[in-house]
């Protein structure tokens, strides 16, 4: 599953108004008193109706996590310690670090390319309104999916039986010299879908849906008027891309790429199902690490998942951020 | 008004994200029916079909599904009607901790469940049964963005505090006034946040394979390690299931603004 991509969670982030504010007459009458009992007067029994909830959260949630972030800071014997934060000078988390960060990278960018032109596309391009439905609604599907399927499916498509691969080798010229030459059998030119790039293929399929997701309302949110406005003033349609609408999207366009960015960051299933674990992503380490205690020191293990947290943390809150930024422009 | 010209810019990028959609979903269909040579059978489908784990895999994610869209109903629902009514300032601190399951990655979540419950004075992971309550709590948890979520966005459309003081003042308890008022009023809201979670648990690999119980995730992650047919037949399988879920999930949501059931 695509972690990130709750259509309504997408919906709720991206469109600021929708969310929030919403909360406003509730809170102008007083609360009405049915019984006496002074004790209930109290603004704190307020909060007793949440209890349940926080109950489960503490014990689900909040422990097990606070369970690593402090197993990373004490050593076998319980005692405070920074030595586990050596970990990140392992060459080996080191690149499986380094190979997360590219992976996440590279698909947030190319996803977040691809999504944007295909939602400007159904956005500003007046498709015919049955292609635009098409469009948002598998978005909404393909964004969601993900795990060990989307894995067999790039595996039966661009595997070395795959579909699309044996549609390539079809595709045959005879030589000059008699020979048959096949230019696009990909397996021939060093690709491999069970390599990176073959992941970044497969991470494609649910990443770019989700940027179709996130920055069609942006898009939409662009008013006719700006760009009538700047006709009027005589600008060309690059400059109006230029000097308008692209500033304006800018800090949408960033929120969403990052989005992106942490949903490959966390993804484990896609990858451990297409490459065995042969590619060495924090997640699959992670995976190793409490399977068997790769690192061989479980504590180190606590710090390099931590480190995993911290990276999602900083995507979360700058994501947030640039949403506040974003949403300034598409108050009505 | 003047009939658009048909812009080929977009209808280009438009078929590419469409083939980008369904190629692999194509790829795979034929794949799974040609497991015999030069014939399109079912084969690798009857197969599936056939194997006892398939079955169990499939029995235990769909009962651990509907078990964690029941503890979520009982657990949030209350919750965010208390939040409306009592403590709306408790929102940013629910938005925050509702979120946090985006932030620690599924395998991070799983490792500290491991670290904290497979020891004392915790332990849950000695027994099936007790794995299989932490396994909900897991499920509840990841899930919880989504159903959080979706009941917020649905309570948002209802005037909570005049159901509840017209319900009370007809003589209903705080029970009455959440299952007959309430609940009644968020069908659709609490629908989809249910479908989401239901997509969300019967793909879920993770939890399942590291608490290591019978789902269906971790069975086709191992199929795919040895078969090469009867997975693309279960990633169809798989791909029909969470579409069939997410495809209602469209549906009712699309029912646009949800009216309050009240007065007639």
């Amino acid at each position: 599953m695509g972690r990130f991509s709750s259509i309504r969670v997408l919906l709720c982030f991206a469109v600021p108004p929708r969310c929030k504010g919403t909360n406003v007459a509730m809170s102008t009458s007083p609360p009405p008193r049915y019984r006496n009992n002074a004790w209930r007067e109290h603004p704190l029994w307020n909060w007793v109706g949440l209890v349940p909830f926080f109950l489960f959260i503490f014990l689900f949630l909040i422990i097990p996590s606070l369970n690593l972030f402090t197993g990373a800071f004490v050593t076998n014997k319980g005692l405070f310690t920074l030595e586990n934060l050596s970990v990140f000078r392992n060459p080996l988390v080191l690149k499986a670090y380094m190979t997360s960060l590219q992976v996440s990278l590279l698909t947030a960018v190319i996803g977040g390319l691809f999504g944007f032109f295909v939602a400007a596309a159904v956005a500003l391009g007046h498709p015919p309104r049955w292609m635009r439905s098409l469009i948002m609604t598998f978005s909404g599907l393909a964004a969601n999916f993900g795990g060990v399927p989307l894995a067999f499916a790039f595996i039966a498509t661009l595997g070395r039986t795959g579909f699309v691969t044996a549609l390539l080798k079809e595709v045959c010229f005879a030589g000059p010299d008699g020979t048959q030459i096949c230019p696009f059998n990909p397996y021939d030119h060093g690709f491999s879908l069970y390599s990176l790039t073959g992941l970044v293929l497969a991470y494609t399929y649910f990443q770019f849906p989700l940027m179709v997701l996130t920055i069609t309302p942006a898009l939409e949110g662009m008013r006719k008027e700006w760009r009538e406005a700047a006709a009027n003033l005589g600008a060309s349609t690059w400059q109006y891309w230029r000097d308008i609408a692209l500033p304006v999207l800018t800090p949408s366009i960033l929120g969403a790429s990052i989005l992106l960015f942490g949903n490959a960051f966390g993804a484990y299933a896609t990858a451990q199902a297409l490459t065995g674990g042969s590619i060495p992503l924090v997640t699959i380490f992670v995976g190793q690490q409490i399977r068997g205690d790769v690192l061989g020191n479980p504590h180190e293990g606590y710090a390099m998942a931590i480190g995993m947290v911290v990276v999602m943390a900083i995507t979360i809150v700058a994501y947030s951020m640039l949403q506040r930024q974003a949403s300034r422009w598409m108050k009505v | 008004m003047k009939a658009q010209p048909i812009n080929w810019w977009a209808i280009f990028w438009i078929v590419l994200a469409a083939l980008y959609f369904f190629l692999p979903m194509y790829g795979t269909l034929d794949f799974s029916l040609r497991m015999e040579r030069n014939t399109i059978s079912l084969k690798a489908y009857e197969i599936v079909f056939a194997d006892p784990r398939f079955w169990q895999g499939f029995r235990y994610s769909t009962l651990m599904a509907l078990i964690t869209i029941i503890v979520s109903i009982i657990l949030f629902v209350p919750t965010v009607y208390w939040m409306y009514l009592k403590v709306p300032q408790a929102r940013p601190i629910m938005e925050i901790i509702t979120i946090l399951p985006f932030v620690i990655p599924t395998i991070v979540y799983v490792f500290g469940l491991i670290r904290t419950f497979s020891r004392p004075p915790f332990q849950l992971t000695l027994h099936a049964l007790t794995t299989d309550m932490l396994i909900v709590a897991g499920y509840v948890v990841i899930s919880m963005p989504f159903m959080f979520r979706a009941i917020d966005v649905g309570m948002r459309a209802l005037d909570v505090r005049t159901l509840t003081e017209a319900a009370q003042s007809l003589g209903s308890n705080w029970f009455q006034v959440l299952v007959y008022v309430i609940v009644p009023n968020l069908r659709v809201a609490i629908l989809s946040g249910a479908l989401i979670s239901f997509a969300t648990v019967m793909g879920e690999l993770i939890l399942a394979s590291f608490l290591v119980r019978p789902a269906l995730a971790p069975y086709m992650a191992l199929l795919g390690l040895t078969k090469a047919y009867e997975p693309a037949a279960l990633a169809i399988i798989s791909y029909a299931l969470t579409w069939v879920s997410l495809g209602l999930l469209q549906l009712v949501s699309r029912g646009g603004t949800t009216r309050q059931l009240t007065g007639r």
